[in-house]
């Protein structure tokens, strides 16, 4: 298979391969990783054709582009003489074409004048075009790769651009441009790149049951998927709460997000509902009906800045209670009671619905928190149905997220005997910090964490950055 | 909520799933709505055999809708290819189109055929939060 360079972006490191691969996925196409490395923004890929190239990449969020690979080395004397060697019978189609020729230099920069030098060194291809710095029909780049702070770069490659990547959208739908967003709105790139990862596009059906005011809904009908959500808190959904932006006035709602980047055709609407509780129905007994969801994704509450709820009263109601909630529940101002909930059992019960809901081969993607003082295996929630198909990791200073995603397995894969194990006893506490481990650490500020660097200190060993990784 | 929707709502009642009676859920005193929307072929394509299509009848015939066709057409039926043109969108597409996805409930309510509890829905979105007596 030829090999393309994608040129990738250095930040979020540990999404950029599983981007990749879900782009080549959802695409239909074929990728085999040459070289790839987390501290560096070039990765060696094989892909049939410069067309799959292209088209994959036109909706990557982590990368810049992609080049047909010339050559590559670690000195310019083996970078030119591997270009010699991949490339010489494809420099005369090239002759006589506008072409432009540029440098990038990553961690690392060069002088105009010796810019110039390289860019001359690479005269042997003989291209007698007139160079174009706009508007080129061929455009070739050299990249450098620089260790931190070093003198000299260590890998040395050549490109012909193919293709551009989507992460304009990025901009487009960035959060301080959004009408209507809230407290907990999830930044632009990072939905944009969970929407990429759980395959949305064109045709599918996507639903997100903790919506809120609607990012990664918006996200996938941006890939062209047909979206709905819910949310517990239907003033969200409304939007009759005003607006998070100072100096908003007037109604903002998330059919009006939808309008604001003219994707009103793939929202489909949203309804209040809670997942514990859902309304969606599931697998059918003895029906042939499966699932007909292609993709949820969702960043459920961690329970700080938003409660960790279900419907429920949080003692058991008496005889009375009922009474009184069976007949006020028809006013229009009576509340359905909420209870505060485990942030596992949630997880569990995220699973079990999409297990049930999600179309074979259809993907879960969603956020979860870990306090990084862990020492302990992180646990992964599991299902027998469903698959990992990635773990990204979102580092923060005293805490760090990741992206879960998961496929439903055709239920010829599936275990039955698992499928009976499944079946759990949650936590039956009644306070918020009993029941979330997570909120619990959160709120005295990851003392263990502070615990075990102190002690670390004290005998001189070293601590890792992040012991997630 | 658009009727497309509806054919995946079901009572949010936990003892309700499991009977048949509580899906589909009935409209009652239903205000409809049309939001125009472009055709999506592709979409209606992947969408068809997961529908349940009796059930989507049986609402279209509540809400006093024009009849579906008895049985669920297939993805060629959604379009109509000439001699030696593009293919375009057949009327069933079109007809599909307007009742999914261009058609909803603006204000009215939901009730399940096996415990009767109704589902209010105001300004298109539903609320199927349960009361307390009933979690």
């Amino acid at each position: 298979m030829p090999e393309y360079l994608v040129r990738l972006v250095q930040v979020h490191e540990s999404f950029r391969k599983a981007e990749l691969q879900a782009l080549a996925d959802v695409a239909g196409i074929k990728i085999d990783f040459i070289s790839y490395d987390e501290d560096s923004p070039f990765c060696v890929v094989g892909l049939p054709s410069d067309n799959a190239a292209r088209t994959m990449i036109s909706r990557g969020i982590l990368s810049h582009g992609i080049y047909e690979l010339w050559g590559e080395g670690s000195t310019y004397d083996n970078l030119h003489a591997s270009v010699r060697k991949r490339s010489s019978e494809k420099w005369s189609l090239y002759h006589e074409i506008p072409f432009r020729f540029t440098l990038d230099s990553f961690r690392g920069s060069r002088k105009p004048a010796d810019q110039r030098g390289i860019v001359d060194s690479f005269s042997y291809l003989g291209f007698m075009g007139p160079i174009r710095m706009k508007e080129a029909e061929v455009s070739f780049k050299v990249f450098e790769d620089y260790d931190n702070k070093a003198s000299e770069p260590k890998h040395l490659y050549l490109g012909r651009f193919i293709g551009e990547s989507g992460r304009q959208a990025k901009t487009t739908y960035d959060l301080k441009k959004r009408h209507y967003i809230s407290t907990t709105s999830m930044d632009a790139e990072l939905a944009l790149l969970t929407a990429n990862i759980a395959l949305a596009a064109t045709g599918k059906l996507f639903y997100d049951p903790f919506m809120g005011t609607g990012g990664f809904p918006i996200a996938c009908a941006h890939f062209g998927a047909l979206v709905t959500g819910s949310d517990i808190d239907g003033r969200s959904i409304r939007g009759t709460g005003g607006s998070a932006r100072k100096g908003q006035t007037g109604k903002y709602d998330v059919a009006g997000n939808f309008k604001q980047y003219g994707t009103e055709s793939h929202y489909l609407g949203a309804f209040i509902s809670d997942l514990t509780n859902t309304p969606l129905r599931g697998l059918i007994l003895g029906s042939e009906h499966g699932g007909y969801l292609d993709g949820i994704i969702c960043d459920p509450p961690y329970g700080i800045r938003e409660g960790l709820k279900v419907l429920g009263p949080r003692e058991q109601l008496g005889e009375v209670e009922r009474a009184t909630h069976r007949d006020r529940y028809k006013e229009p101002t009576y509340i359905p009671p909420k209870r505060p909930y485990s942030f596992i059992a949630m997880l569990d019960d995220i699973l079990a619905f999409a297990a049930s809901t999600l179309v074979e081969n259809g993907r879960l993607s969603m956020w979860m928190p870990t306090a990084n003082d862990d020492d302990i295996e992180l646990i992964i929630p599991t299902h027998p149905c469903l698959e990992i198909a990635s773990v990204c990791v979102q580092p923060f200073n005293k805490w760090s997220r990741r992206l879960l995603t998961y496929r439903r397995l055709p239920d010829s894969e599936v275990s039955q005997e698992a499928l009976l194990l499944a079946k759990k006893e949650y936590d039956k506490g009644v306070k918020a910090d009993d029941l979330n481990a997570f909120r619990r650490k959160y709120f005295e500020g990851f003392k263990e964490y502070q615990r075990l660097q102190e002690a670390a200190r004290a005998t001189n060993d070293i601590v890792p950055e992040d012991t997630n990784t | 909520m658009k009727l497309l929707t509806l054919n995946f709502l079901t009572c949010a009642i936990k003892s309700c799933k499991s009977s048949p009676a509580s899906f589909p859920l009935h409209p009652r005193d239903a205000t409809l709505e049309i939001i125009e929307s472009d055709l999506n072929l592709a979409f209606l394509r992947n969408i068809l055999p997961r529908l349940m299509w009796s059930e989507l009848c049986t609402i279209t015939r509540e809400l006093g809708l024009p009849a579906l066709p008895e049985t669920v057409p297939t993805g060629e039926d959604m379009v109509e290819k000439k001699e030696g043109e593009e293919e375009v969108a057949s009327q069933t597409a079109k007809d599909l189109h307007r009742v999914l996805l261009e058609t909803g409930i603006r204000e009215g309510g939901l009730v399940c055929g096996n415990c009767g509890h109704e589902y209010k829905v105001l300004e298109g979105v539903g609320n199927f939060l349960l009361p307390g007596h009933l979690v």
